[in-house]
Order: C-alpha cells, then sequence, then structure tokens
C-alpha cells in the first residue's frame, strides 16, 4: 500500500456530493466512507476497505480534527465538511 | 462540536494525544509535542554545547519534524549546536529520487547544510541494481546495512560529531517486538537505547530524540505545521518482516493507545541474565567497521554481490568468510548454495 491517494485512483482531493436527503436520516461515517470507497476507489477495492475502515495507521481529520474527539464512526457528517484521511506510513 | 482544550479551555481541542488522552487545541499540543522532546534531550544530556550534530534525513515525516524541532530547540533554548541535514541515496528510483527533492527543499526552509552519500558511490551498487541480482525478498537487509555504514561516512566527511535520527517510539516498539520474535537477545538488549556510544574508529554516536514521540502525534504535527514531507513506502519494502510487527502494533494502538509506550518500557527493564552467550564487538579486518565477525556484513553482502553470490550475506556462512579473506576459491556445491535460485 503506498499513500492514500493512490488508493483513490491517485487524487487528492474529492468533492462528494452526497445522495440528498429525502427523510431526515443522518449520515454516519461509515456510510460515507462506503460511499466514498464506491464511488472513488476503482482499484484494489479490498485493501482500500481495510486501509480506511481497520486502518492500521491511517489518520482521520473532521474538518481538521481528529476523528477521535467526534465518536469516529459515529459522527454524524454536516453539509461542507472537510474529511482528511493521512497515511500515517515509513517514508524513511 | 468537539469539545474544548483540556489545557487552556479556550480553543476548540484538535485532537487527541494517545500517550495522555487529553484533548488539545493546536497550540497547546505544539507547545506539548516541543517540550516533551526538549525534556527528552536534557534528561538524556543528548548533546553538549558546541557540537556539531548531523540530522539524518530522509524527506521523510519523522526527518522532517526532527529536523523543524531540533532547529527551533536550538534556538529556543540555546542548545549551542550547529545543525546539518545527512541523507543516504540509495538509488531507487521514483522513491528515494523524489524524497531527496523534499530534503534539498527542507535544506534551504530551514536553512541547513546538506550532504548527499549515495550507494553508488560508496559501493557501487544502486539498490535498483541489487534488486535486479536479488529481487525482493531480503533486499532489505542490503539496504539497512548499507544505509547504517553510509550515514556514518556521510558523518565523517562532515566531521560532525553526532548523528541524530528520526526513529520515533512506534519504530522503537517495532523493534523490540521483532526483536523478541526473533529471539535476537543482543539486539533486543541494545535497541531502547536512546543513544549510542562511540563503538570504534568510523562510528559516529547516534541518538533518537524523538524516541518518546508518537508516530501519531509526528504527523498531527506536520500536518497542523504544514511542513514539507514526501509520504510514499518504499516501493522495494513490501516483504519486510518489519511490515507485520507494525500492523500488530497499530491494532494493540487501537485498543490501548498505552500500549507502544509500555512496549518501549518493557524493552528498557528488561535485563539479559548472566552467561547467556553475546557476540563480542571487534573490527572488520577489510574495511574497519565495527564488526562481531572477521568481515562486516555490509563487505560480506558486498562480496556476494560482487561475485553473483548473493546470499553469501543472509543467513549464517561464517565459515565461507575466511575463505572469502584468504581468497580460496569456493567449491561448487558452495558456490550453488549462494546463487539466487531459491531467493
Amino acid at each position: 500500500m503506498k499513500c492514500a491517494e493512490l488508493l483513490f485512483s491517485g487524487q487528492k482531493v474529492h468533492h462528494v456530493t452526497l445522495p440528498s436527503q429525502s427523510e431526515p436520516c443522518e449520515y454516519h461515517q461509515k456510510k460515507v466512507l462506503l460511499f466514498l470507497l464506491e464511488k472513488c476507489i476503482k482499484t484494489k477495492f479490498k485493501q482500500a476497505i481495510n486501509a480506511v475502515l481497520l486502518r492500521p495507521g491511517i489518520l482521520v481529520l473532521i474538518n481538521d480534527a481528529d476523528w477521535e474527539l467526534m465518536g469516529e464512526l459515529d459522527y454524524q457528517i454536516q453539509d461542507k465538511d472537510n474529511i482528511v484521511f493521512i497515511s500515517t506510513l515509513h517514508g524513511g | 462540536m468537539p469539545a474544548l482544550c483540556s489545557n487552556c479551555s479556550e480553543k476548540r481541542a484538535m485532537l487527541k494525544r494517545p500517550k495522555t488522552g487529553h484533548s488539545l487545541c493546536k497550540l497547546c499540543f505544539f507547545f506539548a509535542f516541543e517540550e516533551e522532546i526538549h525534556q527528552t534531550i536534557v534528561a538524556a544530556k543528548l548533546f553538549k554545547p558546541g557540537e556539531t550534530v548531523g540530522i539524518a534525513a530522509s524527506g521523510g515525516k519523522d526527518s522532517t519534524v526532527l529536523a523543524y524541532i531540533m532547529k527551533l530547540l536550538n534556538e529556543r533554548y540555546n542548545y549551542g549546536l550547529k545543525l546539518m541535514l545527512i541523507s543516504v541515496d540509495e538509488g531507487i528510483t521514483g522513491y528515494r529520487d523524489d524524497s531527496l527533492e523534499t530534503v534539498k527543499r527542507n535544506q534551504q526552509q530551514y536553512e541547513l547544510p546538506l550532504k548527499i552519500v549515495s550507494y553508488e558511490e560508496l559501493y557501487g551498487w544502486s539498490m535498483d541494481a541489487i534488486v535486479k541480482q536479488v529481487g525482493l525478498k531480503n533486499n532489505c537487509t542490503f539496504c539497512g546495512v548499507f544505509r547504517r555504514q553510509a550515514l556514518d561516512r556521510g558523518a565523517i566527511m562532515l566531521r560532525v560529531d553526532k548523528i541524530c535520527t528520526g526513529h520515533n517510539a512506534d519504530d522503537v516498539a517495532e523493534t523490540v517486538l521483532m526483536n523478541v520474535l526473533r529471539g535476537d537477545i543482543a539486539r533486543l538488549r541494545r535497541c531502547t537505547a536512546i543513544s549510542t556510544a562511540s563503538e570504534g574508529d568510523g562510528v559516529v554516536p547516534r541518538c533518537k530524540p524523538l524516541k518518546y514521540a508518537y508516530e501519531k502525534e509526528i504527523v498531527l504535527y506536520a500536518y497542523f505545521k504544514k511542513l514539507d514531507y514526501f509520504s510514499t513506502e518504499c516501493i522495494y519494502s513490501p516483504n519486510a518482516y518489519r511490515g507485520y510487527a507494525r500492523t500488530f502494533l497499530k491494532d494493540l494502538e487501537s485498543i490501548r493507545p498505552s500500549s507502544i509506550i509500555d512496549i518501549i518500557h518493557s524493552g528498557e527493564n528488561l535485563s539479559v541474565r548472566e552467561g547467556v552467550k553475546m557476540p563480542v564487538q571487534g573490527t572488520c579486518s577489510r574495511c574497519g567497521y565495527i564488526s562481531s565477525q572477521a568481515l562486516c556484513k555490509a563487505c560480506v553482502l558486498l562480496e556476494g554481490l560482487n561475485r553473483g553470490l548473493p546470499k553469501l550475506g543472509i543467513g549464517k556462512h561464517h565459515r565461507l568468510h575466511e575463505k572469502i579473506l584468504s581468497q580460496q576459491p569456493l567449491t561448487e556445491n558452495e558456490e550453488k548454495k549462494l546463487k539466487s535460485g531459491d531467493f
């Protein structure tokens, strides 16, 4: 596995519009992640799911704050949220 | 909305520190992170005023944060150190050439002198050429052994008194685990030491100022400070044993973040029972570098490469080393064993 963007077809920034919410159901991180994965990852699908959901060394930031402060997968995504995945892999 | 910083109670908390569990804002985190490294440096008396210190720089997150913080603390606390960057060019196309570009930018950004030493110039072999001969198994052995020596050679050329490396808490904990798994008692005993004394001519003392810094915090520090670093994994490393130790450690960390510091603590307090046989440190009879054998590992690996017998340095072939030293021919059977067939 290389840097995280390589899993997402080499693209660094993705603007994702989530399907509109017909009912007042809230989007949870997990759904968004799965949506992102389906939408953006063309190759190495399994690896990517492992990398992001089980995240051995991938940090997740929501609006620049550590997602551990936001309830991780239970966080409810708001409009215009900015989600960043940072790989902690060795570049040494 | 995340909670407020547990330190200043004013700003929004931006991260949860794995070591302490505290939720801190950016500024309080920067301060705590920098102060802890300062404390580590002071408590272990890593440097003396007037020393020239080489920072082993790869362009990755750890060494970039190390270079940034060493410069910052040197100025903030008047360490009186002269800092330099030392990089090793292993000759890995598509990886090291790109990361060296990052180091060159760091050189400008931090205004530190930079020295690059390459495998090609030191050994006559780039990693690209080595992998062509040995394949993707054991290639990390060549790279690791050569890098250690290359850094020393670079340090000697620059006449530095000490080298500091970007090894972080996760790295040290991984190494403890690996040495346990391999039963390597000699390395297990020394791998948690924060600094090495000079072990002889040609070996420059080394230290790890980031030894107690979590990888997560290093990455977030670099991200929040917008430091310029390179974050691709080496293209030749997927088979390295370390990867398994790392995944295991990350799993432990997600259940209990203090695991990492606890493993280091365990490693630091292990004592080896008397009577356990330890290798005796001597010097290599060919190049004079420290070695517990007649020939150092780098010379054996190099001899193997140059003779087209790359397995010579992998595994135990000590008996053959004397033959090589006295330039006796190897038997056909011995040659066959050392060819790359089942690499």
